[in-house]
């Protein structure tokens, strides 16, 4: 079960290969809806790094090591790109497109 | 330099490489490098995430926001987010020309901002809520619910606009404004009034749009469009229908539209049922959408995902209380949920069984419990054990049954028992008299096969002790029951198992030599045996089993006459006081609240209420005997406090006569031979209540000759507390002649006290004692100090005492007279 509960929040994880991504969220939440986003945010950095986790299949598996160096090294740019999804702690943008625009704006300059 | 640290091994090569990096970071810095200045933050903020202080590269972010070019502003502003709080001032630039940058503001801004910030910049991000980009709206809308949540009172500004941008077509500006109205709602209820009345229909016409949209490739999640957009809506309708029939009516229709037509092999349609489910599940509704929405939670249960079944589980429990009935239905699905090998389902599984059970479902259900107990995992087994006890209590209709599930689950799980529960199961045993023979012999039964769980061993020892000769003679025995032989012999290797295992703790072995002293009243023949084994104890580095090793040995050897009046059947413990004692949390039992719980299994001094069962906790029973006038005595001068063991009372007497029952070890004062009954002086402590005459006090020493008929209200509880055997008289008002033999009054190994009474002629009220003070032991005694206390209706004159110094071994005395007048002599 990817939910974990902790004091008065939930924590729902996702895990791909050696990457785990954890999200906190408070008790009124749709966990599943999280778990959505989780693999939604991992497919947009997927899609602008170009290897980030790819769909979490074989891949995965043989490029394990690159995938999170992807983050580490660009770290700033992860952080843009969650910065145009979530703000304030709700989801702001789901769409793909909308979200690498400003990230690629800014590679571009 | 993200390479370097990387290929750190250890975590000290690492601190250096991260010092080095600093340091050159703080001299660029220093050096107001304009060029590396981004870089430096970069490099700054994935320190930061490593876990080492940053606070230098503040200052740079603010300028880095200063400066004009858009990366720079960039990086400022995430640095910005990243290592400041809401408490540092910021620079703001929403005004800029550029949408980006107004973005990037907007974003530290919904971040970050205080309660100030917001009230100063309300206006402005107002504004943008109108701007013509809708990135810039999207992100205004996102910022406003932060203002919102600082600052509530300017929610009024924002609903005219947040209404305006539910009618949005841009997916990302219409999800920032639902949840702009959403929180506008949980801030303010006018808010929630006017969007029920106007919005209601804008939005189900917006989900209905929604769900009906063909494929549209930006927002496709697996085959659904925008299921984000999906939940969000629903949960604005779940705030605006809740409590409102009206509203609730409107979404009816789309509602069951959005449960029958999605499609539940992917988790994004999962995940809008499940919103789904919780929507109708809040809103006013007839019936029909629920039953939909249970069905669901039933598929979800049986779904073969963890995740499903965890979240159908939680809703259930939200169910239970709307409509319980339907919740009953999957009983058997929740059960095996309980022994299902993830721990969170298990635990919220537990809590839900925990809501279902009633009267009848509960016997199978705890059968099955039980049965899980025994293979559940330790983390597991604690949380199991308290649901089982407590539902055990709750629910159990016969006594019987409730004995037997208990002994259950103390054979299980004995030792994540909590002492209240097994603190009831006696009060509950020794109410439920005509199964004594048969609980006694389950328990025996019980305690052969698991002695480890150490409760199981303490409740065994005690029902042994009480009813070993039930045990032994196979009284009472069930039609259930097979029949089982079990010696005397057998039943005093139980206890002397329990005494030697190097595992019994403290209070275990405690329990087990008093059960040993009251076997060896119920079985005479065996008495040398006992004593043997209670001797082994004499020298025990811990006070308490030796204290008690010594004083019942001394008992067994001395006092043969009085022993089976000492532990004969306790009384039965009133169930009621017990139970209301463990509800309130009253003070310890000493006083002279009646209350037979304070009877508790031998020398378990205070009720549950008390944390742990006080055997050790002896003096604190006596001193304290507040309302009674505890005596002064120097408990130190005895050196030995008072073993709290039982009382008999003769068969169930009335409550009244528990509290001294707990105070004297033996409970056997001596009644001054006075007549009416007056104490003359309470050494230890004494009850004043009146009591029925102890009948059954047979065989008794000397004093028993005081046991006549009782004429005159008794006041007094035994006064003084004697380890040698004199008779208890105190219950019995004396109403005899005028001899008043003396009385030892205390005896010790280091100490006597004899009382010799006498009475003036003429002032029958007064009694005018002569204490004499013996030592007893080889040390000379200096300072020695005698204090009394009596109760109020007596008054007390102590002369001086003839000398503060008693030699030693016996080679002479001290002697102190008192005068006692009882005012209410001949009451």
């Amino acid at each position: 079960c990817s939910f974990v509960e902790h004091r008065n929040y939930k924590i729902v994880y996702r895990r791909y290969a050696s990457l785990f991504f954890l999200v906190g969220v408070d008790n009124d939440e749709n966990e599943l809806a999280i778990l959505e986003f989780i693999h939604l945010l991992v497919e947009t950095m997927d899609r602008h790094f170009g290897n980030v986790v790819r769909f979490f299949t074989m891949d995965c598996f043989s490029n394990p090591f690159k995938c999170e160096l992807d983050i580490m090294f660009h770290l700033e740019k992860a952080h843009f790109m969650l910065e145009e999804m979530v703000m304030n702690g709700c989801i702001v943008e789901t769409s793909k497109a909308n979200i690498l625009t400003p990230v690629q704006l800014l590679e571009k300059t | 330099m993200i390479r370097a640290i990387r290929a750190c091994k250890t975590a000290a090569e690492e601190r250096a490489v991260v010092r080095k990096e600093c340091a050159a970071i703080r001299a660029s810095i220093n050096e107001d490098d304009q060029d590396y200045r981004h870089r430096n933050l970069a490099k700054l903020m994935f320190i930061q995430i490593l876990g080492y202080p940053t606070h230098f590269g503040q200052m740079e972010c603010l300028k880095l926001i200063a400066s004009a070019g858009f990366p720079e502003k960039r990086i400022g502003y995430l640095g910005l987010m990243l290592l400041l709080d809401e408490r540092q001032e910021v620079l703001i630039d929403l005004n800029h020309s550029n949408q980006y940058i107004v973005g990037l503001a907007l974003c530290a801004l919904g971040n970050i901002c205080s309660a100030e910030m917001a009230r100063d910049l309300a206006p402005e991000v107002e504004r943008l809520l109108q701007f013509r980009d809708p990135n810039i709206r999207k992100k205004a809308a996102l910022c406003s619910i932060r203002i919102i949540k600082k600052v509530p009172d300017l929610a009024e500004n924002f609903i005219n606009c947040a209404a305006s941008l539910l009618k949005e077509k841009h997916h990302g500006v219409l999800i920032t404004g639902v949840q702009l109205c959403a929180d506008l709602c949980k801030v303010s209820s006018e808010a929630l009034e006017y969007f029920r009345k106007k919005c209601t229909e804008g939005l189900v016409r917006t989900l209905r749009d929604v769900v009906n949209s063909p494929y549209s490739p930006e927002y496709d999640i697996s085959g659904i469009t925008d299921p984000y957009l999906h939940i969000r809506l629903l949960k604005l309708l779940r705030i605006l229908g809740q409590g409102d029939a009206d509203a609730s009516d409107r979404m009816t229709d789309i509602l069951a539209q959005v449960t029958t037509k999605t499609e539940s092999n992917k988790n994004a349609g999962n995940a809008i049922l499940y919103e789904c489910v919780e929507t109708i599940m809040s809103i006013e509704d007839d019936g029909g959408l629920r039953v939909l929405a249970i069905n669901i939670l039933g598929k979800f249960l049986s779904n073969r995902d963890n995740n499903i079944r965890y979240v159908a589980l939680n809703m259930l429990m939200r169910a239970t209380t709307l409509d319980a009935q339907a919740v009953q239905r999957h009983r058997a699905t929740i059960l095996d949920c309980v022994k299902d090998s993830d721990a969170s389902i298990r635990k919220r599984a537990l809590e839900l069984l925990y809501l279902l059970v009633n009267e009848n479902n509960v016997k199978p259900l705890i059968k099955e419990l039980i049965e899980y107990l025994e293979v559940s995992d330790q983390e597991f087994k604690g949380d199991l054990t308290a649901k089982i006890c407590s539902l055990v209590e709750k629910f159990s209709s016969e006594k019987i049954w409730y004995i037997d599930q208990m002994l259950k689950v103390l054979s299980e799980a004995g030792n994540f028992v909590k002492d209240e529960v097994w603190h009831a199961l006696i009060v509950v045993i020794s109410n439920a008299s005509d199964l004594h023979g048969y609980t006694v012999r389950a328990l025996y039964r019980a305690f052969l096969t698991s002695t480890e769980q150490e409760t199981l061993v303490r409740v065994a020892v005690w029902c042994i002790g009480e009813y070993g000769d039930m045990l032994v003679n196979n009284v009472g025995m069930l039609d259930i029951e097979d029949p089982i032989t079990v010696t005397e012999c057998d039943a005093v290797d139980a206890v002397e198992v329990a005494i030697k295992r190097h595992t019994s703790d403290l209070t275990t072995k405690a329990m087990a030599l008093i059960a040993l002293l009251k076997l060896s009243s119920r079985f005479p023949s065996y008495s040398e045996r006992i004593k043997g084994i209670i001797v082994q104890n004499k020298g025990n580095l811990v006070l308490e089993l030796q204290q008690r090793s010594i004083e019942f040995n001394r008992i067994l050897q001395k006092h043969q006459k009085i022993r089976s009046a000492l532990v004969e059947r306790m009384p039965v413990l009133d169930e009621a006081t017990f139970s209301g004692r463990r509800a309130g949390s009253l003070p310890t039992a000493i006083s002279t609240s009646s209350g037979a719980p304070s009877n508790l299994p031998n020398g378990i001094a205070k009720p549950a209420t008390a944390p742990i069962p006080d055997l050790l906790d002896l003096s604190s029973d006596d001193v304290p005997a507040p309302s009674s006038s505890g005596g002064d005595f120097p408990q130190d001068l005895l050196g030995v406090d008072l073993l709290p063991t039982l009382a008999p009372s003769g068969a169930g007497k009335p409550p009244k006569a528990s509290t001294d029952v707990l105070l004297d070890l033996l409970s056997i004062g001596t009644s001054l031979p006075v007549q009416t009954g007056s104490s003359a002086s309470d050494i230890l402590s004494s009850s004043q209540h009146d009591k029925a005459p102890f009948a059954n006090f047979n065989g008794l020493a000397s004093l028993s000759s005081h046991s006549a008929n009782a004429t005159s209200p008794v006041n007094a509880a035994p006064m003084m507390d004697l380890l040698d055997g004199h008779g208890p008289g105190p219950q019995k008002p004396e109403e005899n002649g005028q001899a008043y033999p003396s009385l030892v009054a205390y005896e010790s190994s280091s100490l006597r006290v004899m009382f010799n009474f006498s009475k003036q002629p003429g002032s029958p009220q007064t009694t005018l004692i002569q204490a004499t003070f013996t030592n007893l032991s080889s040390n000379v005694y200096n300072d020695f100090l005698f204090q009394a206390a009596v109760p109020k209706f007596l008054q007390l004159h102590l002369d001086p005492a003839s000398s503060n110094t008693l030699p030693a071994s016996g080679d002479g005395s001290i002697t102190q007279n008192l005068k006692v007048t009882n005012s209410q002599h001949g009451k």
